[in-house]
């Protein structure tokens, strides 16, 4: 089933098409009314008539998380107050949150878009939808539920938590299709099995699951426990929510709704295009929005985009499962490193503290890697010899996880910086 | 004629040295002998205190890696070619060493060396055959 094969079957240039227009209008609208971007593109020396062709967005400066917060609360709303309907915030964990303000016709996007990728995760009029993601600021739970209404399947806006009531509902409603984090699916289903559920009992046959990174081994799991199809979907409050990107059947790749979110994969490095199937950073422009333009805002997701009709019949570009984010990305004598792969070789070493750092030197022309990681007891001996087998041991590990040669040293415990939210793993002392 | 040997994990830092023993010292624990290893990355500080549980958990409050094994301790005529005698006693029952340290200690006429051997009762059991002269931990603690 497509939901609107108009769209999600155009032919590549028609696309392109479509997208001109839409870019040049979207570019002209936020020029004339949002400050920052008048500002930012008149210091570029570049205006809405100077996008003659699609690859001319590459003149315009790109939009970051900082700018958007910078702008708080309203600084980035391209209408006035009295058209703005609803609005969102991100949870705002790493500093002060960022709002998105959407006008009627942002809410009908919305729907629309998350009716495309609900659709694709088989929901039809009749069924019954739980909505577990979290209802409120969060841009989760309004998406889905607008997209489930859009389809005219029953929407049951339980939110998340409440584990037992979900499964109480879930049973006595017939459930059919879920909605939540991936990690919450599982928690469900752990939940179940302890109540001596029967999940193969359910009515439950898919999943509609993001909002998180998520691995193809975690998909692997809820399929198996909660005997369902689990289909990822992407979205971000500053770019409209969930429902930028879905899923299909195939379960390989992401359609991005492109007539509404233009799309580009930089290297985040250089911040130039990478060719298609390449991986680097996610830059997304909306296309349609009119209470919150945003023009190439960096996501810092890590994807890689690959065009061409997809098996199942849609023809819009498909980006690949989000394996990382450019801000933790390293890139060391070219190769890429993620800290989370380093981490997953020091979780293999048996006594381990779960503490590590990773220091990036460049003390000739070469880039060194550096791994401190802290001592304990089970690492520790009283012979240097045994102390210099564990740090090889350790380094093999990590070679062989990430295809490069680090130096391992221990330090003493707790001398590693703790943080309340995210860690800091990475000190890159390298001088670009 | 085991006795304990506390070992301590020291990053090369600066300070880290003298903030263990500044910890040992407020206990009130007596250093009987110490000898530091290092490397160009982190060193091991061994220490024989008559108090090693007590010295290990103190240590351990203040986030210091610590270990205690056994060691052998034996006392050496303090005269050239001591030292000699005992290793070739340890050489000959191909008893490896880990490692060893000295100290003097005046009120003997002794040296006393502490010995880490591979394995511990073996190496126990050969200096004994070829008579040389173990002390006990009460021994080494006392003098
Ligand atoms: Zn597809």
């Amino acid at each position: 089933m497509i939901w609107n094969s108009e769209a999600e079957c155009m032919s590549a240039e028609d696309t392109r098409e479509l997208q001109l227009k839409r870019l040049q209008e979207v570019v002209k609208r936020a020029y004339e009314n949002v400050p920052y971007y008048q500002k930012r593109f008149s210091d570029v020396n570049v205006y809405p008539e100077d996008i003659e062709t699609l690859d001319d967005i590459e003149k315009l400066p790109f939009t970051t998380k900082t700018d958007l917060r910078d702008a708080y609360p309203f600084g980035m709303f391209a209408v006035s107050q009295d058209e703005i309907v609803e609005v969102h915030t991100t949870s705002g964990t790493t500093g002060k949150p960022t709002v998105s303000g959407y006008t009627r016709k942002d809410l009908d996007i919305w729907g629309e878009v998350m009716a495309r990728a609900l659709t694709m995760t088989g929901v039809k009029k009749s069924d019954r939808v739980q909505n577990s993601y979290g209802y409120g600021l969060f841009t989760g739970g309004m998406g889905a539920h607008y997209g489930g209404q859009k389809i005219g399947a029953t929407v049951i806006p339980i939110s998340a938590g409440n584990t037992r009531r979900q499964l109480e509902i879930m049973q006595d409603f017939e459930t059919t299709v879920l909605t939540c984090t991936p990690s919450y699916a599982l928690y469900l289903a752990e939940v179940a099995e302890n109540e001596g559920i029967d999940t193969e009992k359910l009515k439950l046959k898919a999943g509609c699951f993001g909002a998180e990174m998520w691995t193809e081994e975690m998909r692997k799991e809820i399929e198996k426990r909660l005997h369902i199809r689990a289909q990822n979907v992407y979205g971000l409050t500053e770019i409209m929510g969930p429902g930028v990107a879905m899923e299909c059947e195939v379960q390989e790749g992401l359609h991005i709704f492109e007539d509404h979110f233009y799309p580009e994969v930089m290297d985040p490095d250089t911040l130039k295009p990478v060719p298609d199937g390449e991986k680097g950073e996610l830059v997304l422009t909306t296309l349609t929005r009119e209470g919150m333009p945003v023009i190439r805002f960096r996501t810092r997701d890590i994807t890689a985009l690959r065009r061409g009709k997809c098996a199942c019949g849609r023809s819009q570009v498909k980006m690949d499962r989000i394996t990382g984010r450019s801000d933790d990305m390293l890139k060391v004598r070219g190769v890429i490193v993620f800290p989370y792969q380093i981490e997953k070789a020091l979780l293999k070493i048996d006594g381990l503290e779960p503490h590590y750092q990773i220091i990036v030197t460049r003390p000739e022309q070469l880039d060194e890697l550096e791994v401190q990681v802290e001592a304990s007891p089970a690492l520790f001996s009283d012979e240097v010899k045994h102390i210099e087998e564990v740090k090889r041991n350790i380094e093999n590990i990590v070679h062989s996880e990430i295809g490069l040669r680090v130096t391992v040293n221990l330090v003493e415990p707790r001398t590693l910086p703790r943080s309340e939210g995210k860690a800091v793993r990475v000190i890159d002392k390298r001088k670009f | 004629m085991k006795l304990k040997q506390i070992s301590v994990f020291l990053e090369n830092r600066k300070g880290r040295l003298q903030k263990a023993l500044n910890i040992i010292s407020n206990a009130k624990i007596n250093i009987r002998a110490l000898s530091i290893a290092d490397t160009s990355e982190f060193g091991i500080l061994r220490m024989i205190v008559p108090e090693p549980d007590k010295a290990q958990k103190i240590l351990e409050e203040n986030d210091f890696v610590v270990k205690v094994n056994d060691v052998i301790a034996v006392g050496v005529p303090d005269k050239p070619g001591g030292l000699d005698g005992i290793l070739e006693v340890l050489n000959k029952a191909d008893v490896n060493v880990e490692y060893l340290y000295a100290f003097v200690e005046k009120k003997c006429e002794n040296a006393i060396v502490v010995i880490r051997t591979e394995d511990i009762d073996t190496g126990i059991k050969v200096l004994k055959d070829g008579g040389v002269a173990m002390l006990s931990p009460e021994e080494v603690y006392t003098l």
